[in-house]
């Protein structure tokens, strides 16, 4: 089955810089395998993103969707790969327009990719807000009427509004309290179950990415240094890098011995 | 949903209060000027040049506000000056924000040597005196008003460009812009839609501050001879006219005065009134 | 004898809000707490408050005791004598809370400067400082900016700011969740370390119950401004009175199960 997304073999250096960001990175995303990105700040992950979102063009390499390569002047092509690929941001503060309201922020991929007037947008944005757990008069407010949490919802509900494929997420619960962050957490497993979309997160924490990612390819220094399975990855990490990682997870005190 | 801060209802009265009288007064002062200028437009006390009420007649008696050293009558001339002092203005920051917004939206877009030779524009424009851009451009063309208005709108729109500049790069960095590309957005709709009403706060205030300027670097302009012509009476020139005759008959210099500080304090009410009703979160921000 | 004794401790702000609601408690010689809670809870306000550092416009009432100096109401001069002796703080984001303008030597020293070191002397303790965080080079760190050093790094720097004076009582606010897992791990070590041989008494604050777990004995739970409930870490984590306790353990228990599912333990 030809996958979703594909890098292959790409590398990113910024202009006027030798030592680049990223380095010959091959990784594949199946339908259905969600996979996260794993590593520290610096080790090129959002980069990555940037790539798999067609925000950045590799310096060599190429970045396939559905199998054909991307390339930003073919515009049929860019627009089903946009409707197909849609993503949220860590910080839910900045990622949505103070100056619109929701219902707008909500229907802005619609409105763009030709698939519904701001008059015929309402009831996919209501069902998209409805989907993500938000009231219905949520379409009438402003973002800063809501909480980091609820702002969150808002983004998943832009982001899956026209039921992409593919949902490529920043730090998606990072910013989030932990109450907050379990209940995101379920909510994209809640969509990854009910409409099929497969997740491409960078996260820097394992239980998150545990929770919700099949695969997990960890990054040092822009190179992909362990990829696979996340219960093999994590479980019995190969390289001394996952290792470290997989250690340095802060755990709760069991009972007293 | 929660309840936000500053949502009582007493509190967000007295802040609403404040804000509408901040408007208020803002429009109750520019207007009573912008009055007089449309007035000025069909009626007239006396014709511009009409030197028959005699020199520096005092107030009343046929000349409300007295006439000047050459016999003109004073509210006339205010009528005429208020008229010049607002078409300055709006001409000025007309140029200013066409010029201004679009230089700084390319600039803030434009990366390496586009972005550079931009900014190095600004900035030239920026040192270069608006007094010898106005000398300059009155030498081409001549001492009218418009030349003077172009001067003032050329060298306030490298102001406004270089803070367009900042206030785009600002939003550009934003992820809702990020997330606006890959909802397949064009850049134009983007521009429109998310960066100008993002940046129209700031910038709105910033404009009336040229305004604002704009009014007092045409008084300036006028006082040194390179405004309106004779008899166009600018407050400028009354006030350069006024000078010598300052200690024995005030009025001449004072009027002129008091109104050019009204407009320019009214303007600036306006803008700040207006950041405020314009921005949905202002409220909270406030709190 | 205690170190820090809060006494129904009421922040407000201008509006008459109140973000921290008569909270009381204390901290002895050598006790380590944690002050645990979500956004909103007025935890950092409660640490904020400790050196009288409230934001303009909050205002605090009740007491808040600090090596048998009074802080509320207190005035600015008699604050800057507690603040670095008594007590330190160390905040979440080091890039904010070093001057950007400033070496790391020179950031270091001037708390160490009003203690009256000077010349050879200064610089000795300065080194010192940074060794003691386990700096590596300490003569380069020194003469670097903060822009120049890791995230870990600067937090270190922070960390040894903080300890340059001996204070009697450690705040940490949230010092290690702009940071990545391993540096946080190796972060949590070094202070644990630290504090323990210096038989400081620690006020740490997170939202991190595991993070929480790792310095302090005891932890408080805070829920908007309120004490929710007291006690020991271990009784906390694994024996949660309150229902809000509860829920913020199982919260956190469940992303660790999930963990442990994949990677098999």
């Amino acid at each position: 089955m030809t996958p979703v997304l594909e890098l292959d073999r790409v590398s990113f250096a910024y202009r006027g810089s030798a030592a680049p960001v990223v380095e010959d990175v091959s990784l594949t995303v199946a339908d259905g395998q969600s996979l996260a990105l794993v590593g520290e700040s610096g080790a090129g992950k959002t980069t990555l993103l940037r790539l798999l979102l067609g925000l950045t063009r590799p310096t060599s390499g190429t970045v396939r969707f559905g199998g054909d390569e991307l390339r930003l002047g073919d515009r049929e092509l860019m627009r089903r790969f946009r409707r197909g690929v849609q993503c949220v941001f860590q910080d839910p503060y900045s990622s949505l327009d103070p100056r619109r309201r929701i219902g707008s922020i909500v229907a802005e991929p619609l409105r763009s990719l030709g698939l519904e007037t701001r008059h015929t947008a309402g009831p996919r944005v209501a069902a998209a807000l409805e989907r993500v757990g938000l009231p219905a008069d949520a379409a009438e407010r402003y973002p800063h009427e809501f909480s980091g949490g609820q702002r969150q919802r808002v983004a998943i509900a832009r982001a899956t509004v026209c039921e992409p494929r593919v949902l490529l997420a920043d730090e998606p619960v990072s910013a989030l309290d932990v109450t907050t962050r379990v209940a995101v957490v379920e909510l994209l497993n809640e969509l990854k179950r009910e409409q099929g979309l497969t997740l491409v997160m960078v996260s820097h924490d394992l239980s998150v990415v545990a929770s919700l990612c099949e695969r997990t390819a960890v990054l040092e220094n822009g190179r992909v240094v362990e990829e696979g399975d996340t219960a093999r990855v994590l479980g019995a990490p190969a390289h001394p890098y996952t290792t470290r990682l997989v250690e340095s997870v802060p755990r709760l005190p069991g009972p007293r011995d | 949903m929660k309840r936000l801060p500053g949502q009582n209802p007493a509190r967000g009265l007295t802040r609403s209060l404040t804000r509408s009288l901040t408007l208020t007064t803002g429009c109750l002062l520019a207007g009573a000027v912008g009055l007089l200028a449309l007035v000025s437009l069909f009626w007239l006390p006396y014709a511009s040049d009409d030197t028959s009420g005699g020199r520096l007649a005092a107030p009343g008696d046929g000349h409300l506000l007295g006439t000047d050293k050459l016999g003109r009558d004073l509210l006339t001339q205010l009528m005429t000056g208020s008229r010049i002092a607002v078409q300055a203005g709006l001409g000025s920051v007309l140029i200013a924000a066409t010029v201004g917004v679009t230089l700084g939206v390319l600039a803030a877009f434009a990366q390496g040597w586009l972005d550079d030779t931009l900014s190095v524009l600004l900035d030239i424009l920026i040192a270069f005196p608006t007094l010898l851009l106005a000398m300059l451009i009155v030498a081409a063309r001549s001492a009218t008003l418009e030349s003077a208005v172009l001067a003032i709108g050329l060298a306030q729109s490298a102001v406004v460009g270089r803070l367009v500049r900042v206030l785009v790069k600002r939003v550009l960095a934003q992820d809702f812009i990020t997330a606006s590309r890959t909802s397949g957005t064009s850049w134009p709709r983007i521009v429109a839609g998310h960066i100008l009403p993002n940046i129209w706060p700031t910038l709105v205030v910033n404009l009336a501050l040229q305004f604002g300027l704009a009014v007092l670097a045409e008084a300036g302009l006028s006082y040194l001879g390179l405004g309106a012509p004779p008899p166009n009476a600018s407050w400028g020139r009354m006030l350069q006219e006024a000078q010598a005759t300052f200690t024995t008959a005030p009025a001449g210099a004072l009027a002129p005065g008091i109104l050019l500080v009204l407009l320019v304090i009214g303007v600036n009410l306006i803008a700040d009134g207006l950041r405020d009703t314009l921005d949905p979160a202002a409220r909270r921000r406030r709190a | 004898m205690t170190i820090l004794d809060i006494r129904d401790l009421t922040i407000r702000t201008a509006g008459g809000r109140v973000l921290v609601d008569g909270l009381s408690l204390s901290l002895a010689p050598g006790q380590r707490l944690g002050l645990i809670g979500e956004s909103g809870s007025g935890k950092s306000l409660t640490s904020l408050a400790v050196l009288g550092l409230l934001p303009e416009g909050m205002a605090a009432s009740g007491s808040v005791e600090l090596a048998g100096t009074q802080v509320v109401g207190a005035s600015e001069r008699r604050l800057a004598k507690v603040r670095g002796r008594d007590a330190a703080i160390v905040f979440q984001e080091p890039l904010t809370a070093l001057d950007p303008l400033m070496r790391a030597g020179r950031q270091i020293a001037e708390p160490l400067r009003r203690r009256g070191l000077s010349g050879t002397e200064l610089r000795r303790a300065v080194l010192a400082a940074l060794e003691r965080v386990l700096l590596p080079e300490p003569e380069r760190i020194a003469r670097a900016f903060p822009h120049e050093m890791s995230g870990g790094q600067r937090q270190r720097v922070a960390l040894a700011m903080a300890l340059a004076c001996e204070p009697k009582l450690l705040i940490a606010d949230e010092p290690t969740t702009a940071l990545d897992v391993t540096v946080q791990a190796e972060l949590l070590d070094l202070l644990d370390a630290l504090v323990r041989e210096r038989e400081m008494a620690v006020l740490f604050v997170s939202h991190d119950l595991a993070v929480v777990a790792k310095v302090a004995d005891r932890v408080l739970v805070l829920k908007d401004g309120r004490a929710v409930e007291e006690g020991d870490v271990r009784d906390i984590v694994t024996a949660p009175r309150e229902p809000y306790t509860r829920a913020l353990v199982a919260s956190a228990r469940q992303l660790e199960s999930a963990l442990d599912r994949r990677s098999g333990r």
